[in-house]
């Protein structure tokens, strides 16, 4: 157990550690001169040497990234070129942000998917079922920008009934927050419950197949007891799994989500950033989400361990 | 699989048309077997010949500017009005259906041709190479889709073909991933042990047996992964950082039209709805194949 835990451990600081080399590299061979893009254009030739040698430019790529690892520890990304600020503070400010969003309507959607997928794999074949389901494979299937925009419209423009923009913590403002989150809310947890609520029919059912549920019905159990004894507990152990995925997910649809409604969070400073072509902040930005993805699977391998006793024997 | 000599030599042509033939059927009879997937064929069927069509189609040349005439309403000269720069809706969202069904079937098809090659690859070699691939896959994996394709398009720029490669690579650790597994699945099965007793050799075990034996999971993987294309595409327009204008593609069209949301509600929801129609056809599609390839999973989700 503590074994896995470690190996597992290792294999996402590997994976980080390549993750963090790929971005640079990938990043770093950009046709953009960062001396020209953090001084100006003004820079005589004289200065120019100096602030190259200064910077390390002269070096390897290799040892360019370690200089920039190293920094990165030192809680040092560089300095952005569109904002003329440390990336670390430009970040700090968003990334809770977008953290906040995912995370809240990760914490939504399991539960309602898991209660929907419950249902619809229940009342198979029934008018419940037929419903949920036809709902889910729609709402998987339209982007969330779509969704977001016809409800901006009907809401925000129509109807006049919320904000159509801006983003406030709920410590600062509660009233204000609910009015501004609940549109983006709803589109950034309706694909993620449609997804749950999906895979949970589907492990549910797989569960009412196994030999265990036909005998418990031969042996004349009740249907409810069955349900919530057997196939419940059998059903949902994988749906544990998906949290990761799910959160990841959202991190990446909260960037089309952040961008409708002009919520200042990473997506939104990714894709000014992409527009602008501000390396620094490109490469902090995907370092940063896909340590939140790192994390969120090794979480989400921890929760299995935890749940399926079985796993800790491989 | 009738390229081999001998067993095309065992067979009349005639004979192994009539077997395709019966095959295809089955495989259709499956598929229409549920309504709703017959809704998903007629919609996929309309978009692809609106796509082919395109010229045809449409009234106009969808980047006509005509400054005096923006933003109008509905009319017979313009069936869904005008942009913002007077050019002819319908004809934009007409041609906006190349884009996307291009770019979505352009980059799965590559992707799913490199993805089961270097899946396969895997599965064959072992060792070192599969290590490999497979921290290949792991590093993709732990990227946000998105903010991959973010990173790409500041390197490498939008645009219809650069999109397409983007798309193709932040597809490929999928396709390699369950190439590998079904491969490795195929490759303990005892026919494969068969085919090594009788001494054949290890490239023709592979493209006679395990290759069509292991795809049939990635055509389904495949036609789910168009719509999800397509979705990441006008995602990635609508952004603002994807198909370069005035190249119409939806998700460029609705970026153009949110500021008009007041104004002119319809010009910014008929892209909208027109994705929308396109992604659940292409969907239900995918669940018509899947159902068909793969019985054990008929009607699970």
């Amino acid at each position: 157990m503590g074994k896995y835990i470690l190996k597992r451990l290792l294999q996402m600081v590997v994976v980080m550690l390549l993750v963090s080399f790929l971005t640079y590299v990938l990043i770093g061979i950009m046709p953009r001169d960062p001396i020209y893009s953090l001084y100006g254009s003004d820079v005589t030739p004289a200065e120019y040497e100096v602030i190259y040698h200064r910077m390390g430019l002269d070096k390897p790529v290799i040892v360019r990234y370690f200089n920039w690892l190293i920094n990165f520890f030192k809680g040092d990304l560089g300095t952005s070129y569109a904002y003329h600020m440390p990336v670390m503070e430009i970040i700090g400010q968003k990334i809770g942000v977008t953290l906040y969003l995912s995370i809240v309507s990760t914490l939504i959607s399991f539960p309602l998917g898991m209660l929907f997928g419950i249902i619809t794999a229940v009342k198979r074949g029934k008018w419940q079922d037929t419903t949920l389901t036809l709902i889910a494979n729609i709402s998987a299937s339209i982007p969330g920008f779509v969704i977001a925009i016809a409800l901006l419209y009907l809401f925000c423009i129509n109807w006049k009934v919320l904000p159509s923009r801006g983003f406030t913590f709920p410590w600062d403002n509660f009233g204000e927050h609910i009015r501004q989150i609940i549109l983006p809310m709803f589109c950034l947890s309706l694909g993620g419950i449609a997804g749950i609520t999906r895979q949970t029919r589907s492990s549910m059912l797989e569960a009412m197949r196994q030999d265990y549920v036909r005998t418990a019905r031969s042996k004349g159990l009740q249907e409810n007891y069955i349900i919530s004894k057997h196939v419940l507990r059998n059903g949902l152990i994988p749906i544990i799994t998906l949290i990761g995925g799910r959160l990841a997910g959202m991190i990446g649809g909260s960037v089309f989500i952040e961008n409708v409604f002009s919520i200042p969070g990473m997506g939104t400073l990714m894709v000014n950033s992409v527009n602008q072509i501000d390396v620094p902040v490109i490469q902090a930005c995907v370092l940063m989400t896909s340590a939140c993805m790192c994390l969120a699977f090794f979480i989400t391998d921890m929760l299995y361990l935890a749940v399926d006793p079985r796993i800790s024997l491989k | 699989m009738n390229t081999n000599p001998e067993t095309v030599a065992k067979k009349t042509t005639k004979q192994i048309l009539s077997e395709k033939l019966t095959a295809f059927r089955k495989f259709m009879r499956v598929m229409t077997s549920r309504k709703i997937v017959v809704v998903g064929i007629i919609g996929t069927l309309f978009f692809i010949l609106v796509a082919i069509f395109a010229p045809l189609i449409a009234p106009q040349d969808p980047n006509l500017i005509t400054m005096d005439g923006k933003l109008q309403a509905f009319s017979s000269a313009h069936w869904f009005g005008t942009d913002y720069l007077g050019r002819d809706l319908y004809s934009r969202l007409v041609y906006g259906t190349r884009v996307s069904i291009l770019t979505g079937v352009i980059s799965t098809l590559m992707a799913v041709i490199v993805g089961s090659f270097l899946g396969m690859l895997a599965a064959y070699c072992g060792g070192i190479v599969d290590k490999i691939l497979i921290g290949y896959c792991e590093v993709f994996n732990s990227i946000p889709g998105i903010a991959l394709s973010l990173t790409l398009i500041t390197l490498f720029g939008g645009g219809m073909m650069n999109m397409a490669f983007i798309l193709m690579v932040t597809g490929i650790p999928g396709f390699l991933r369950m190439m590998r597994a079904s491969s490795l699945t195929v490759m303990n099965s005892d026919y494969i042990l068969a085919a090594k007793l009788s001494g054949q050799s290890r490239l023709k075990q592979l493209y006679k047996h395990v290759f069509p034996n292991a795809i049939s999971p990635i055509i389904v993987m495949a036609t789910q992964h168009v719509g999800m294309t397509i979705m990441m595409e006008s995602g990635l327009s609508f952004l603002g950082v994807g198909i370069k204008i005035p190249t119409a593609s939806w998700g460029s069209i609705i970026n153009e039209a949110r500021p008009y949301l007041m104004i002119d509600p319809w010009y910014v929801l008929l892209p909208c709805i027109c994705l929308a129609l396109l992604i659940i056809s292409l969907n239900l599609l995918g669940d018509g194949i899947r159902d068909a390839l793969d019985p054990s999973l008929r009607g699970e989700s």
